[in-house]
């Protein structure tokens, strides 16, 4: 695979921060939401 | 473009977005899986889980979908470049990076899987994994680029949902789970071979074999026309199987009639003068693959209204 070179930061853009930080908020939902969901998935088995 | 133009060129792809991540997911081809596995779960008699449990387990079918689709839009970046109606998904776009794609379709895979495993039992884990690593391995990377039998055999990915559904809930398959299974691999390859002949200049542009490709208009006029027959009759086989009741049965052979006479006007536009063309217009073509969607929408949908509604 092909090695990408890195971004230079002063080329980054205040639209591609703005994406960064809407796809690092979205991570962190899905893991929020993952360990939620096992959570409740623990729960549900130990009321069933 | 800047003067260095690599940076400002790899840029976007490093940034994508939340969205973008959602397209890899195919939302489309997910919302036919998400249906078709409800209603195996929903038919299964007995079932063991808890509501909550099953949504759980409908979640997981539709995640292991998606990431199945991220895989296999990663494998196939290079030909979806070439392809008018896979040009703008997230890699060829350069809204995505490659490695991100595939990072992204493992690491939901493996979550899909576990839990699936964790929340039904390992018979639906089992074949969910299995189901995952066919579309990739089998279908993706063997059989899509090497044959014109691609859909017919890959189809078998596609089919698994309501198998899986069925396993979720009863920890086993059965003779009606199987014929669920069958009722999606017999249409796999009459809704793909519609699509393929108004898109066969397409296929040809990227050198994927598809069937018009390969063997040309007037055979897969012929294999459509074939496989809908047996298509439609396995439509009825789970009033046969005990698993839904007459009002199924009558609705399911209205619907597969409908396709099959939907298949015999392809097989007769096959007639007209222009008919082998490359830009021929293929209504009829156009035509089957909408209702091949609407068909499979409204017999799984009728499957659970007989179910439920009627207590068959």
């Amino acid at each position: 695979m092909a090695v990408q070179p890195e971004i230079d930061p002063s080329k980054v853009t205040p639209a591609m921060w703005k994406a960064r930080r809407g796809k690092n908020i979205a991570i962190a939902l899905a893991v929020a939401g993952f360990c939620a969901l096992f959570y409740a998935i623990t729960i549900v088995k130990m009321v069933k | 473009m800047a003067a260095d133009g690599t940076t400002q060129a790899l840029a976007p792809a490093r940034f994508g977005q939340a969205e973008d991540f959602f397209a890899l997911l195919k939302p489309r081809v997910m919302s036919l899986v998400v249906f078709t596995g409800l209603v195996g779960l929903l038919l299964a008699p007995e079932s063991m889980l808890h509501p909550f449990e099953a949504a759980v387990a409908v979640l997981c079918i539709a995640v292991a979908a998606g990431a199945a689709g991220a895989v296999n839009m990663w494998y196939d970046r290079d030909i979806d470049a070439l392809m008018s109606r896979t040009a703008d998904r997230p890699i060829p776009a350069g809204t995505v990076e490659p490695s991100e794609a595939l990072a992204f379709g493992i690491v939901l895979s493996v979550a899909s899987v576990v839990t699936m495993t964790l929340v039904a039992n390992l018979a639906a884990g089992a074949l969910l994994a299995f189901s995952i690593l066919f579309y990739v391995f089998v279908y993706t990377m063997w059989l899509k680029r090497r044959t014109a039998q691609n859909i017919v055999i890959g189809g078998a990915a596609g089919a698994f949902p309501p198998a899986i559904g069925w396993a979720a809930a009863t920890g086993e398959l059965s003779l009606a789970a199987i014929a669920l299974f069958l009722v999606i691999f017999m249409w796999t390859p009459p809704h793909f071979w519609a699509l393929a002949l108004f898109r066969a200049g397409d296929y040809a542009k990227a050198g994927v074999p598809m069937l018009p490709v390969v063997a040309g208009k007037r055979e897969t006029r012929r294999q459509i026309l074939i496989y809908s027959v047996p298509m439609a009759l396995l439509g009825v086989a789970p009033s046969f199987l005990g698993v839904t009741g007459p009002v199924y049965a009558a609705a399911a052979a209205v619907l597969g009639f409908v396709f099959v006479a939907g298949a015999w006007a392809v097989w007769r536009d096959g007639a007209h003068p222009d008919a082998d063309k490359a830009d021929f217009a293929e209504p009829a073509a156009k035509r089957l693959f909408g209702y091949s969607i609407v068909y499979l929408f409204l017999l799984f949908g009728l499957m659970m209204l007989d179910r439920v509604a009627l207590g068959a």
